[in-house]
């Protein structure tokens, strides 16, 4: 039925989440575009599964639970970075170079 | 024929998953261990022991399994028993026992005292097997994700190092982007084929005729681009130095050898059992990425004075290496992979070993200089080291030869002349960076008369140097032994012929026939 603009849809999100990512500099926004891109993901498989059968919808709860346990670390990481720096803009965290 | 287990009962799926529920009681256990005792200097001693007791009792479960040659009944669903399997299980558990030797005495110098760090390295390794053993792609994709997340937190378990917490944030954020590009990938695989079990993908694409389908390809290329970002192919590898850098030092060995070769053992199942039939949609892309990084890893490695980053860049150049056995997608590929994952486990494992033996704090200060006149003053230590650098840069004589030579033959047998040359080509580069710690160390005087005193390997981390130093030179003169593992693990990883020709593709044949 709609499966073309559901998937047209979930690639534009994805890009972008892709696109933020490779241009906001704060750490908590980057994040927020991974999120993105990974509900990206949970559309198309949505829309796929109205075609292909129920596994699609089964993918949609492991991802969903993966982007949460990733996001209870991150948020530990981004913690544990602001303790140090007390700044979450990635152009400041340049200890590591060569 | 050995013993069939059907994974369609809950006693078959135990049997068939026995390694990885022993790994996970024993981490489970570890993780109230872990709870009640947490203290000091003892109580992470302790864990580490234990953890040591799980992976051991682990690789037994799993010998159990190889040695009763396992098979499923029928094609397997989730969870694939092959010899592919034990094999990069294996390297994978080898891979965590090194480890956590090395460990015991870093975490006690550096003061982490946090028993979760074995404990992390358990549930990370439970990843990996997950991932080697993943006959679908949304199993692949967890077990990727059970690893990724452990890893990200052991690159910061130094909570005190600010260098720690920067690469595991620059670790996360790129390692979670990596994800995205990879689960998109998969879902429109899934699309196109309308299953993600990997041998009902590889009979979709040949009963369909999806070759060139647009959906396929695209889901295709995402999913090579998240596996470049997990193993650092060149132009994805830009996290790579600064993580490698940032963390712990026996975690950056972990990540080099273990999560790498996790992500490899991934890759080549998806590459040859799915789609090595259909070769021609991803070979090209596989060729430059793999061209790309060997000339890239080496070139940059070149221009790298301190050791640690130094063997980062190297480690980027491997995965070339390893690349060019995913190019040929023939099992001879994936034999030439393990045998590489194997030799390379070992070799990192005792290099970061040296490293953290003659550094402090991170050991991220280390310049190739600072090691001049080791052999003077720790001949054994030293010889130890030129023995990993000269089997990474493939002398005859070393395990690294005859894993370089491995792959050279896989990707000639798939008649990629080219790429043999350019492999050989890179490698004659990487001397230039490895031979001149060989030189610093033996032909150099030490810059002051009080260096290397505090450079002595203790405890366990000594019995990492030293056997694998030995097994590097014992595989480089006799690697036959080895050789028929790795081959006679990889001979049946394509799927049968009666699958690919008769299995029916079920109810739902996929996108590209309606």
């Amino acid at each position: 039925m709609l499966l073309g603009p559901a998937l047209g849809v979930s690639a534009i999100l994805f890009s972008i989440g892709v696109l933020g990512v490779l241009i906001r500099r704060n750490a908590i926004i980057i994040f927020m575009c991974v999120e993105l891109m990974l509900n990206a993901v949970n559309l198309s498989f949505v829309a796929l599964a109205q075609q292909l059968g129920t596994d699609g919808q089964v993918f949609v709860f492991f991802v969903m639970t993966v982007a949460a346990a990733e996001a209870a670390v991150g948020f530990a990481i981004i913690i544990a970075i602001y303790r140090h720096k007390e700044t979450l803009d990635l152009q400041n965290l340049n200890l590591l170079r060569g | 024929m050995g013993m069939v287990v059907n994974l369609a009962t809950p006693a078959g799926l135990f049997w068939g998953m026995l390694p990885e529920i022993v790994l996970t009681g024993w981490a489970l256990a570890l993780m109230l261990v872990a709870g009640w005792r947490h203290g000091g200097e003892e109580d992470q001693r302790f864990a580490g022991q234990l953890a040591l007791a799980a992976l051991v009792s682990t690789l037994f479960a799993l010998w159990w399994l190889w040695a009763k040659d396992a098979r499923p009944d029928g094609i397997a669903l989730m969870i694939a028993l092959d010899g592919f399997r034990y094999a990069s299980s294996t390297i994978f558990l080898l891979g965590a026992i090194m480890t956590v030797m090395l460990s015991l005495g870093y975490v006690r110098r550096e003061r982490i005292h946090t028993p979760e760090y074995y404990l992390l390295i358990l549930f990370a390794t439970i990843g990996m097997m997950v991932m080697s053993a993943a006959a679908d792609l949304i199993v692949l994709f967890l077990g990727l994700e059970i690893m990724s997340i452990c890893v990200y937190v052991l690159t910061g378990i130094n909570r005190r190092s600010v260098f720690g917490a920067e690469a595991a944030l620059k670790y996360f954020l790129l390692g979670a982007f990596a994800s995205g590009f990879l689960i998109y990938g998969i879902a429109l695989i899934y699309g196109a084929t309308g299953t993600t079990n990997l041998t009902l993908i590889a009979v979709s694409i040949t009963n369909l005729g999806l070759q060139s389908n647009g959906m396929l390809m695209a889901g295709i290329g995402l999913l090579i681009i998240g596996f470049a970002f997990k193993v650092g192919a060149v132009p994805f590898h830009m996290w790579t130095p600064d993580v490698y850098e940032g963390a712990p030092t026996p975690i950056t060995a972990f990540m080099a050898a273990a999560v790498k070769a996790a992500a490899f053992a991934a890759l080549m199942r998806i590459m040859v059992h799915s789609l090595g039939e259909s070769i021609g949609t991803w070979q090209n892309a596989v060729w430059w990425l793999a061209v790309v990084t060997m000339l890239g890893g080496n070139l940059m490695a070149l221009a790298q004075r301190r050791l640690k980053r130094m063997l980062a860049y190297s480690s980027i150049a491997h995965a070339g290496y390893l690349l060019t056995a995913v190019v040929s997608g023939t099992e001879t590929g994936a034999a030439a992979y393990l045998f590489y994952a194997f030799a390379y486990t070992l070799v990192t494992l005792g290099a970061f070993g040296v490293l953290a033996v003659v550094g402090r704090n991170g050991e991220r200060d280390v310049r190739i200089d600072d090691l001049a006149g080791l052999a003077a003053k720790r001949p054994w230590l030293a010889f130890a080291m030129a023995v990993f650098m000269l089997s990474l840069l493939g002398f005859p004589g070393t395990a690294g030869f005859m894993a370089k030579w491995y792959v050279l033959m896989s990707a000639i047998e798939a008649d990629q002349w080219k790429l043999g040359i350019i492999l050989v080509l890179a490698s004659v580069v990487s001397a230039g960076y490895y031979l001149p710690v060989v030189m610093e160390m033996y032909m150099n005087q030490p810059i002051t008369e009080e260096a290397h005193q505090e450079s002595v390997a203790v405890g366990a981390g000594r019995w990492v140097i030293g056997a694998t130093a030995a097994l590097l030179l014992l595989i480089g003169f006799f690697p036959g032994r080895l050789m028929d593992v790795s081959r006679s693990s990889s001979d049946d990883l394509k799927p049968s012929a009666a699958f690919t020709l008769n299995a029916p593709t079920g109810p739902d044949a996929g996108m590209a026939s309606r």
